[in-house]
Parts: C-alpha cells; structure tokens; sequence
C-alpha cells in the first residue's frame, strides 16, 4: 500500500496446478454433492477478482484501495451457501468474493469498485464500502472490526422481532487483534444471538503474519473461552468449510452463537501497489499451492462428477461474464455532481448547502 | 549542507531518523511501521538502523497502542505513535482525548504526556469516506493537546523534531497527497520557529489563511490572481496549536479582506474557529465579511470526479476572491 509506483502486476487467470494424488484421497464420491455449485462460485470470485486487477492496471478503478480474495473463496464459497436467504451479514475490506458468493450482480458491483453511478452504492462506497440491503449485505468496511458489532445488533433485532434470521460477520485474522471483536463475541454469547462469527485467516495483515501479531494463534480457543461455539476449517477444502459453516449456522439459528475460522492464504499482495516484499518466494509458492478452486476442479473430476472438457466451458462462460463486468464499467458513467449532497440524511430531509451555493448566497451583492 | 531536493516523505523519515539517533528514548510504534517500512513508507528502512527495539510493529490495535504510548510516555519513553490514517481518531479518541490531552490537568501538573501521535488525513487517493477524512478540528476541539500540521518538506521534518522535545502531547497530520511533493530545500536551514505562521506569498488585497495541502491550492490560485491584477497574501498556518493569530490579524490589518480555507468539512470546523478570531481580532480593519472556503459537508465520495470536487479547488478561490473585490 505504499504509494510508490511499482509497476502494478497483472494477475494470472490460470488455475495453480492441480493438487497431489495425496490430497485427492481424502475425498470419498458422494452423489449429491453441491461441489459443482461450490466450484463455480469459487471460479467466478476468482475470474472476478482477477478482473478487478485489470480494472486497476486499466486506470478504470476508483483508487488502488483494492484488496482481492484470491486465495480465500472457499471460505466466502463454503459459509454463504450455508447461510439461508433472509440471513444478513457484513464484510471486512476483502469482501468481493463474499459478496459474489451471496450472489451480487458482477457489473454492479465491479461498476462500484470503479466509482461509477451504476454501482450498488451509486459510486460513492466503492470497493471498501459495497452493501445491498436486497441480499442482506449490511455492509464492507475500511476500519478492520467495524462491522463486527453490526451483526451484534441485527441478531438482537432478529431475537426481539422474532425473525428467523442469522447474521454473519466476516472479518480477516488482523481484526483478531482489535478489542471490539471481544465485546462483540462476549456480548453475542452472553445474550444468545443468532450470530456467526467468520474469520478468514489468510496469514497475514498487511505484511505482519499472524505470529507477530498475537503469542496465541489458535483463534477457536479465544471465541470458546467467551462461551461460543468454536471451530476451524480448511480454506483449502470448500466442502469442509460449508460443513462446518452448516453446523455453526444451523446452531445459531437455535440461539448458539459460534465462530469460524478458514485458514486459507492470501495469494498476492495487500492492495494493489503491495508486491509483499515481507514473504518469500518459497512461502508465496507453498501458499499458492493451497489452492480451493484447482483443488475443487481436480475433485469434480476425480470423482467423476463432471469432466475437464464440461469444466473448461463453464470457465469460458465465466470468463465472458466477468469480461462483460470490465466492458460494463468502462462504458458507465461517473456520477453527476448533484448526487454528492444526496443520502448524507434521508430524502426528503434537509441535504447540506453546497459551497458554492452558499458563497453564491454570501456575494450575491457584490 | 546545501540544498537538494527531498520528498515530503523523505523529510519526515530524516526527523524520525535524526530524532531517534540524538535521543535514546525515542521510539517508534504501531501498525506496520518496522518491517514494512509504514503504510506510506515515511519509516522505511528505520528498522535496520534502530532494530525492532526501537520500530515496534503492533497489532492492529489503534486504542492500546496510542494507550501504550501514553503510558510509555510517562515513564521515559517519548513515542511516536503512528495512527495509520487519521480516520482512526475513531477508535483512539479515548486515549487521547480523555487520557493523554488531560493527565497533566487531572494529576495537578505532577506528569505530562511527551508523545507524538504521527497520523495523514485527507482525500486524494478516492480511498473512500472512511480514509480520506480530514480530523484536525476533533483535535483542535480538545484542550491539552498540541497540533501541527505541515505543508512543506522542510516543516514537515523541522516541526517533527520540535515536537520531539516538547513536554505535551503532540498529533502531528501529514497529508497523504503531500507524500511525493518533492522541495528544493536544505533541512539544515532554520525555518520560522514552531507556532508561528509563515506568509508564503505576500500580497496587499487579501489574506488567505490556512494549512497542509490546501496552501499550495491557494498558492495556485495566488498565482492566477496576481495575473488579474489581485495581490493575494498566503499564509500558512504550519501549526493549528499553538495557534498564531498574530501573524493573521497583522496581516488582515494590512489586507482589509481575509478568506479562510480548508480541506476539512465547513461546519464547526477549523475555518470557523479562524473566522471568528479574525472577526473579533480585525473588525475594524475588515472591508468584507470573513469569508471560508471549506469541504463540503459530505462524507468523502470515492469516486474520483466526486472526490476532488467535495475539496476546495483554486477556481473556487480565485471566484471568491473576485468577487469580494469586485474585480
Ligand atoms: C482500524 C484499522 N486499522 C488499520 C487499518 C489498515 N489496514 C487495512 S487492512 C489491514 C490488514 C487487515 O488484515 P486482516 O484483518 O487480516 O485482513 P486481510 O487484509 O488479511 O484480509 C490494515 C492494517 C484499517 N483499515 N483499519
Ligand atoms: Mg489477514
């Protein structure tokens, strides 16, 4: 994130080699899977994010606030196919693929990142800042916690209005540090919420790792001990996340609130102008290597639920959608000057006086 | 030595790396200051001179770490504490405002606080309305805690220092689209001492006052009135406490007309506790009312069209000063 201007790097939209034959072996062929599904909402977060970048190295986006989850989509794959349709939630500042996950509209949302008026926050948001009341998405956020407490309160709204609803946060392991999560874990358990807890644990905030950043990195036992129920998932395994997302969900709906951490890897770097000069090339490659979407694509295919030639034409298809999402933005428009005075206070409400309205008014004499 | 051209940025790395060479007891924490050299890269390379005794990375934990210097501060050390974006006051308010700004007050004058907050405020980057805000009035707004807020490379590394060695607290804003600004400058020279303004340009029809960024907008706009025919006068406020009205109300006296500009968002802000001095310190030398030109009153938009247009630019200014003397 510093602002020295790198030359930005383009981001490969080829899948990591597969995984090992060793890896394979833990899966047993199950009929009904929904790892087809799962697949092609990891691909499409991938390809998105992969466009966004492209956004970026085109000049097309707001700013290189940026933070793509590549690497992470098992963990946004997994829990939001394990959250009903009227359940709510919030993001951290990595949120695009969560939000894909939920099922937000790739054009609006990549119009937003590039702070066009077609965007689902009129462009005023952005990549940080995208929410959609319709899917339940309470809101990104830019302050690393800050939409922790949110889903506190909703699942207080849900108890008291006796809604069937959960709402999920989704924070990364740099807001483990941040003493709002604690009241907020506290308070979830002490008041039995339908609440979930979702840490996406890439390893790293910004360039510190998560063992300089906390003498205790087994996340579970810190959420236990407040009195939730705890587990942890492979970020690497989408099936793995969504059973464990479904038991955590399914118990929260009946009042237990939980917390779940993916382990996963950041693939690239922070924002847009990190190159993480802080990791190893060895270690980037050994992340890289834990990869949920080749991993799923391998499993499909081992298991005989699909074939590679069924595979590559729903990667093209996506590929063409997330094109269109690029192609979309560029053609959108800014928005207009007025829209800047709108949505500070409700329509109808008094909007702020503009400065130039307002000198108008002082020098009209003159 | 003579002078060379340095960035902002380079600047303010200097004074950090002057002040911890001249005094042991500096030390400099918080998120992503040692290994990764800061956010915006003013602590980059430290570490390798200092060691992670003296760069302390942190958790991202705003409120325990301006707290941990707070304590620091009153048992030795003299932190530097480097709140990533000023947007954090958020969730350091606290610890600063109801600790720091009062433990010399409440504790009767036994200990003072000698830290330094290092933070960067404002738009530029369409890095949205929860990065891009500009803070300073909370800060001004709370007794017991000094404020500086640099425009140049050379008071970027000089008011650094001179906040290095005073007994209070002290926040001290960067901005972050003045990172890069590179000043032909020799950091060796003496500079005004720290809170006093500095007139940037002087001119007889109109004072221009402010700070950080928003003096080369009016420097810009200076320069196109002067093209007019309309001798601006610009003065650069450097610190916003102590506060040097001084310098301001010789200057309206001499002016008859004063615009204040700001980046930050017009009301209750910084532009209206300057108008109101000016108004109550110069009323019988002003020819016009005090007029200020300010942010709107909008959280910062990330669109960029939208984002630079919610910040004074110097065609608002130049507007403005026409139009006051009807010209
Ligand atoms: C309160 C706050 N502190 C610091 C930052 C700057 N910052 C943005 S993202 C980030 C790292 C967050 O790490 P993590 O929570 O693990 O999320 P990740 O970026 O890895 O997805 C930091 C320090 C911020 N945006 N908000
Ligand atoms: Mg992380």
């Amino acid at each position: 994130m510093t602002l020295d201007p790198a030359k930005p790097q383009r981001i490969s939209s080829q899948p990591a080699q597969p995984q090992s034959a060793q890896s394979q072996s833990a899966y047993s062929p199950r009929a009904n899977s929904r790892l087809w599904e799962f697949y092609r909402t990891m691909r499409r977060i991938r390809c998105f994010e992969e466009r966004v970048g492209e956004l970026y190295v085109r000049g097309l986006s707001a700013g290189s606030m940026l933070h793509l989850s590549i690497g992470e989509e098992a963990a946004a794959a997994g829990v939001c196919a394990a959250m009903a349709p009227q359940d709510s939630f919030t993001t951290h500042h990595r949120g695009h693929g969560i939000f894909l996950a939920r099922g937000a509209d790739p054009n609006r949302m990549m119009a937003e990142i590039g702070g066009k008026a077609a965007g689902y926050c009129g462009g005023k948001g952005g990549s940080m800042h995208i929410a959609d009341m319709q899917l339940g998405h309470l809101g990104a956020n830019a302050i690393v916690g800050g939409g922790i407490p949110h889903v506190v309160g909703a699942g207080l709204s849900y108890k008291r209005l006796k809604r069937d609803a959960v709402s999920v946060a989704f924070f990364g392991d740099g807001a483990m540090q941040q003493g709002i999560l604690y009241e907020s874990l506290n308070m979830a358990a002490l008041w039995s919420l339908p609440v979930v807890f979702v840490c996406v644990n890439n390893q790293y905030g910004m360039g510190t790792r998560i063992d300089r950043a906390t003498a205790e990195t087994d996340f579970t036992r810190r959420a236990a001990a407040l009195g939730l129920a705890a587990a942890e998932a492979d970020g690497e395994d989408v099936e793995a996340v969504h059973a464990a997302a479904a038991a955590l969900i399914g118990g929260a709906r009946r009042h237990r609130p939980a917390f779940l951490t993916v382990s996963c890897f950041r693939f690239y770097g922070h924002g847009r102008m990190d190159k993480s000069p802080y990791r190893t090339a060895d270690e980037e490659a050994a992340g890289r290597r834990r990869d949920p979407v080749a991993r799923a694509r391998v499993e499909l295919i081992a298991r005989g639920l699909t074939d590679a030639a069924q595979v590559d034409s729903l990667d093209a298809e996506i590929e063409a959608e997330m094109n269109a999402a690029i192609d979309y933005t560029a053609a959108a428009a800014a928005p207009e000057l007025a829209a800047m005075f709108r949505d500070v206070f409700a329509p109808g409400e008094p909007a702020p006086e503009p400065l130039a309205d307002r000198l108008d008014r002082l020098l009209a004499e003159a | 030595m003579a002078a060379q051209e340095i960035t902002y940025r380079d600047a303010l790395r200097q004074a950090l790396d002057d002040a911890m060479r001249d005094d042991e007891t500096v030390v400099v924490i918080g998120e992503e200051v040692g290994r990764y050299g800061g956010a915006y890269g003013v602590t980059k390379d430290l570490i390798a001179s200092y060691g992670e005794e003296r760069l302390i990375d942190t958790p991202i934990s705003e409120p325990a770490i301006i707290g941990a210097a707070v304590g620091a501060a009153m048992t030795g050390l003299r932190p530097v504490a480097e709140l990533m974006y000023v947007d954090f006051l958020g969730l350091v308010m606290d610890q600063l405002a109801n600790q720091a700004a009062k433990i010399r007050y409440m504790f009767g004058g036994q200990i003072g606080v000698p830290m330094v907050v290092r933070t960067q405020g404002g738009t530029g980057r369409s890095a949205g309305a929860q990065h891009s805000q500009s803070l300073e009035a909370w800060v001004m707004h709370t007794p017991g805690l000094r404020l500086a807020m640099p425009a140049t490379a050379a008071d970027a590394y000089h008011l650094l220092r001179h906040a290095l060695t005073l007994p209070d607290p002290v926040v001290f804003i960067e901005h972050k689209a003045l990172y890069a600004r590179k000043e032909r400058t020799d950091l060796a020279a003496p500079v005004a001492p720290w809170g006093q303004a500095t007139i940037r340009r002087a001119g007889s029809d109109v004072t221009l006052v402010t700070y950080s960024r928003m003096v080369f907008t009016a420097l810009e706009a200076a320069a196109a009135l002067a093209e007019r025919g309309i001798a601006a006068e610009v003065i650069d406020l450097r610190t916003l406490n102590p506060l040097d009205m001084a310098t301001v109300a010789a200057s309206v006296r001499r002016t008859g007309r004063a615009v204040v500009v700001t980046e930050s968002c017009l009301t209750g802000g910084v532009a209206a506790e300057l108008a109101a001095r000016i108004g109550e310190e110069c009323f019988d030398y002003l020819e016009d009312p005090v007029i200020r030109i300010a942010g709107e009153d909008v959280p910062i938009p990330v669109s960029p069209a939208l984002e630079s247009a919610a910040i004074p630019q110097p065609p608002v200014i130049i507007s403005v000063v026409q139009r006051m003397l009807r010209r």
